[in-house]
Order: C-alpha cells, then structure tokens, then sequence
C-alpha cells in the first residue's frame, strides 16, 4: 500500500459515512414502499412528494445518496486506477458530478 | 514495514482462484453501485418528468413505454435490489451478525436468490404482464 499517493486519515471517518447513508437510504426504502401504493395518478404522486415530512426525508435520502455513491465510487477508482494524475482526475469528475445531480435533484423536489 | 505486510499477496488472478459465492455477491454489490451511479442522470430526469407537470406526467410514460429504457430499468432494479439486500447484510456483518462462515455463505446466497425473486417479481409488473 502507497500511503503517499493514497492520503491517510479520512478512511476510517468515510467508512462510517457510508454506514449511515446506507441506513438512512435503507430507512427512505422502507418509508416508500409504505407510502407510494396509497398514491394514485400524478396529483397523489405531487401531493406525497410535496408533503413536508416527505420533502425533508426525500432532501436527506439525496444528501446520502450523494455522499455514499461518493465515498464507493472513490474506493472503487482507488482500487482500479493506478496513475496518479487519471485517478485524481477521476476523482474530481465523480465529485463535481455528485455535487451537480444532487442540486439538480434537490431543485426538482424542492420547487414542489 | 512489516514482514506480515510484505508477505501478503497483492493481487488475486480473479480468473484463476475460485471465488466462492459470497465473494461473487460482493463483486456484484461493487457492480450494482456503479451501474447506479451511471444511470443517476436518467432517474433524475425520470423522477423531474414524474413530479413537473400532469403533461410531463404523461411523457414519463412514454419514456418508460421504450423498450431499451424498459430494459435499462429492469436492470437498475436488479442492481437496486441486490445492492440494498447485500448492503444490509454487511451492515448485519458490521454489527457481528451472521459473522460465521457457514452463515456468511448462507447469507450471501439468499442475497443473490431474494434479489433476483423480487426482480422478477417487480419487473414482471414493470414489462406490464400484470
Ligand atoms: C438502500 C440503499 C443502499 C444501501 C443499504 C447501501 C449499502 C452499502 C454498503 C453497506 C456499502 C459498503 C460496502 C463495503 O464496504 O463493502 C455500499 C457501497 C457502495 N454503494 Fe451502496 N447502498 C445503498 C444505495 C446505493 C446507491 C443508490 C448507490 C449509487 C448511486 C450506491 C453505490 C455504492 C457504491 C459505488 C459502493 C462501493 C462499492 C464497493 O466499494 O465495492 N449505493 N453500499
């Protein structure tokens, strides 16, 4: 292991970070699987994804999705690609990515 | 650095050891995050046609009536599905549940069998068969 090219410290604090998100997702999953059979057609969809409860838990669940999609796919890219430069660049192209879909998600529920 | 450290092999010949189906499972949890990753732009587009306007609504339901988005959903099911029913297990193992080997290997085939169950069960409704 190349712990120059790799960076120390942030492993074990990440590790837990995909914990959590991967409860707090776990926990969305279950709300949904409750809540969406009671809709019915596109005003009952716009209604319970407009309902304040939903729209905090659905903002959360995003937060976390793009946080742990982060953190794996960073792993993932660690695993895989050696050079340095291809790596980091990877890196900043998952992140920017990240960083944008969760404002263009964010945006579409929060207009509601 | 240690001799342990230095002994340790770096690499595994995928093609030439034989992975037993836990490790399988956990390739295709790997495999599952990024195929979910990938297709992010399309759900998002999906989730804005669903939620933008009664017309959008409506447009929605021809973007899923394409056979290859059709196909590419089905496919983001499965990854969803194996993905969360894997994530829950390491969460489990994390926890020291399910740690044995003999129920880690337990585990990891229900995994792969619920997975592909309710796959089929809920893609099944997606292709309209009921
Ligand atoms: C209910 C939903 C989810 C649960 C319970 C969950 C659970 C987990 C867990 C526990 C891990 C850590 C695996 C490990 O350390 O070996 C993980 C990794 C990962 N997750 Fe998720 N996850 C969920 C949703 C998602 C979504 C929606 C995405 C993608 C957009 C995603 C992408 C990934 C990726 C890329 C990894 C890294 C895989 C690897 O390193 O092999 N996950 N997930």
């Amino acid at each position: 292991m190349n712990r120059i090219v790799v960076g120390a410290h942030y492993g074990l604090k990440d590790w837990l970070a995909q914990r959590v998100t991967a409860v707090v997702m776990a926990l969305y999953t279950l709300l949904m699987i409750v809540a969406v059979p009671t809709v019915d057609g596109y005003e009952g969809w716009r209604a319970l994804m407009s309902h304040g409860l939903i729209r905090f838990a659905t903002f959360v669940f995003i937060i976390s999705l793009c946080y742990h999609a982060w953190v794996g796919v960073r792993d993932i890219w660690m695993d895989y690609v050696k050079p340095t430069a291809v790596r980091l660049m990877l890196h900043v192209l998952t992140l920017l990515a990240l960083v944008g879909y969760a404002g263009w998600a964010i945006q579409v529920i929060w207009r509601l | 650095m240690s001799e342990i450290t230095k002994q340790r092999p770096k690499f595994l010949n995928l093609v030439a050891i034989r992975l037993p189906l836990a490790g399988f499972a956990s390739i295709l949890h790997r495999v599952s995050g990024i195929g979910m990753f990938l297709m992010l732009p399309l759900l998002i587009w999906l989730l804005q046609l669903s939620l933008g306007s009664a017309e959008s609504f409506e447009a929605l339901k021809s973007v899923v009536a394409n056979p290859l988005v059709k196909l590419i959903l089905l496919g983001l099911l499965w990854a969803f599905l194996h993905h969360f029913c894997m994530g829950i297990r390491i969460l489990l193992i994390d926890v020291q549940i399910g740690v044995e080997k003999e129920q880690a290997c337990t585990s990891a085939k229900a995994v792969l069998a619920v997975s592909l169950a309710l796959t089929a069960v809920l893609g099944l409704k997606l292709l309209g068969a009921y």
